[in-house]
């Protein structure tokens, strides 16, 4: 008579694979998982708090620190939900709008290297990690000459940009767009077609499209399962409806599939790049900020504006009193919170290890979830 | 030359000319976007508004449920974001003081739409986590921070702060600078989900309390300016130190 000996072991809160401070309470039999239990909190900071103690233009630098590897994306989505609350969508600049697309791409880009650098390490493979690293160098350096910061940008305000590009920033931007193509190419090479990668990744973590929708997810998680959805073509903001890209959807919902379309979406990002240089050399220059007054203030109402943040939507809830200069109340529905939701679903059954993989491919940042 | 001096221009019309007027309750409900599901628990929709192009509805809180599930079945099948609401410092409101935010998105419409219910501390919620499973951490969060009960909820337990925290951050009666949360760290002494005593920010338990001083103003943060629109002055002097909320 052999028992089932469940044994309830703490994947704690200090682990290099849990990408931050994330506990996962894991009820296994041998090594096998029968429950995973996600406890998060950690790294809450009361940042929906501070928003309402702050100045609208207060809040830009604080929502960088929410998603702080693609800070860009932050940014991007609170001001545009200000905007929409302002009722000045409409009068951004042309260059202020294609300087935010550059910035959210290279930060899509920037942020999907720091991806597959930990992912491939956590499942053991140590090389992406050097090689993505130099090009997300490259990319860091470019943040730095724009605003002076590498991490957390703080590179949106309220209508429009802080400023307008250093000289020589697009020909710098122009040479790495040049050469990522060749650079993705040789990450393909390491773990694509790799036989160990692949019995790593295919069939772990697998989710079928209704329970993705019914859980929530968004971003690449959706994608891997097969919904194509990207708020960028489903509710375009800036000027994505003039730029030309393709929406990379995975088959089988599994960690593989995800790998894969976080890879094409890295190609897909360079190819906007590419698009949006010319399109940035054509407008006039100086023009980066709408006319707005300097005491933020908007008319009593709410909104909900979000934003394909490389980790799925990104959305921002602002409640206006029509009274203050500070928001009333401002939510942010982070995806990383809501993706990570669904982790126990994707787990059960697979080894210890396979989580690991999964919360790897679902791709979270704990200042996101907890924010 | 022929002074052929073209009309002027004729003035641009009055900001609120150009803009739509803003529609009945009726019509909004009777939107295409909505039609159909209000239609099917229409005595449960006691109201609605619309602001920056976005419909607002709001709905009986007793009802939420079957609202819920009459919207998912007319194709709004992902819930985007579940959101609570003090309302305790909002300029004119009448009303029960929380506010529960359901935003719905749809696939089929590419649209999204918002659903308000009313509560109070009193009043649980239903939970929706039967109609969407990804409600069940957002109703946690809810919970969490403003202290809405929701029934029918799985595991309705703290999810951002600690089990054992006493209070709830997001209402706007919590302080911004935090509470003394001397229980958590020194459970010997403090009761089991003990926390800060009336009026205190440390004081009542002075001998196990590390900090022993009063709770300072640094600077000039222009931070607890909520109804009072910027300009609060810091008081005269801190010597009130128990009353330190938020001014």
């Amino acid at each position: 008579m052999f028992d089932v000996h469940e044994m309830e072991v703490n994947f704690g809160p200090q682990h290099p694979s849990t990408h931050g401070v994330l506990r996962v309470l894991l009820k296994i039999d041998g090594e096998r998982i029968i429950d995973a239990k996600p406890i998060v909190g950690y790294l809450h900071r009361g940042t929906e708090k501070l928003f309402e103690h702050m100045t609208y233009p207060q809040c830009v630098p604080h929502t960088d620190r929410m998603d702080y590897v693609a800070s860009a994306t932050n940014n991007l989505g609170y001001v545009e939900a200000v905007e929409k609350l302002l009722g000045i969508s409409a009068q951004i600049p042309k260059r202020a709008q294609l300087l935010r697309v550059i910035l959210s791409e290279l930060q899509r880009i920037s942020s999907h290297l720091l991806w597959l650098a930990t992912h491939a390490i956590d499942l053991g493979a140590m090389t992406p990690f050097f090689y993505t690293f130099r090009e997300r160098e490259e990319i860091l350096d470019l943040f730095e000459a724009y605003c002076g910061a590498r991490l957390t940008l703080n590179c949106m305000r309220i209508g429009g940009m802080p400023e307008d590009m250093p000289p020589g920033w697009l020909e710098d931007l122009q040479k790495l767009v040049d050469k990522f193509d060749g650079a993705m190419d040789e990450y393909e090479s390491l773990l694509t077609t790799n036989r160990i990668w692949k019995r790593r990744t295919i069939g772990i973590g697998v989710i079928s499209p209704e329970e993705a929708i019914d859980w929530g997810l968004t971003g690449p998680p959706l994608r891997g399962s097969g919904v194509e959805w990207d708020l960028r073509r489903a509710q375009p903001y800036e000027c994505y409806p003039e730029l030309e890209f393709d929406i990379p959807v995975g088959k089988n919902g599994d960690t593989y599939d995800r790998y894969l379309v976080r890879m094409e979406e890295m190609r897909q990002s360079n190819r906007i790049l590419k698009q949006c240089i010319p399109m940035i050399q054509a407008t006039p220059e100086g023009e980066i900020k709408a006319k707005i007054s300097k005491v933020i203030r908007p008319p009593e109402g709410e909104v909900y504006h979000s934003i394909e943040s490389p980790k799925g939507e990104l959305g921002y809830y602002i409640v206006s009193d029509g009274k203050t200069t500070n928001a009333y109340r401002c939510h942010v529905r982070p995806p990383s919170f809501v993706n990570l939701q669904a982790m126990p679903a994707m787990v059960k059954g697979h080894l210890i290890s396979d989580m690991v993989a999964v919360i790897g491919t679902i791709d979270i940042v704990l200042g996101e979830v907890d924010r | 030359m022929s002074e052929q001096t073209p009309q002027p221009p004729a003035p641009p019309p009055a900001a609120a000319a150009t803009a739509p007027p803003a529609r009945s309750v009726e019509e909004i409900k009777a939107d295409p976007l909505v039609a159909a599901a209000v239609a099917r628990v229409d005595e449960a929709i006691l109201g609605a508004k619309e602001f920056a192009g976005e419909i607002t509805l709001f709905a009986d809180r007793d009802r939420i449920v079957e609202v819920c599930r009459a919207f998912k079945a007319d194709g709004w099948n992902y819930l985007v974001d579940l959101a609570g609401l003090d309302y305790s410092k909002y300029p004119n409101h009448t009303g029960l003081r929380f506010s529960v935010a359901y935003t719905l998105y749809s696939f089929a419409k590419n649209a999204r739409v918002r659903i308000r219910v009313w509560t109070d501390d009193k009043y649980p919620v239903p939970s929706v986590t039967s109609v969407w499973k990804t409600a069940n951490w957002h109703e946690r969060e809810v919970y969490d921070m403003f202290g809405i009960t929701f029934s029918g909820h799985p595991n309705l337990e703290r999810i951002l702060m600690w089990e054992g925290f006493n209070g709830f951050p997001l209402r706007k009666d919590f302080p911004i600078r935090g509470i003394d949360t001397g229980a958590r760290i020194y459970p010997e002494v403090f009761p089991e989900g003990g926390g800060p005593k009336e009026g205190s920010t440390g004081k009542a338990a002075a001998d196990v309390n590390l900090y022993k001083g009063e709770w300072k103003r640094y600077g000039n943060w222009p931070a607890a300016q909520i109804a009072g629109g910027n300009g609060a002055k810091a008081p005269a002097k801190p010597a009130v130190a128990a009353k330190e909320g938020d001014e």
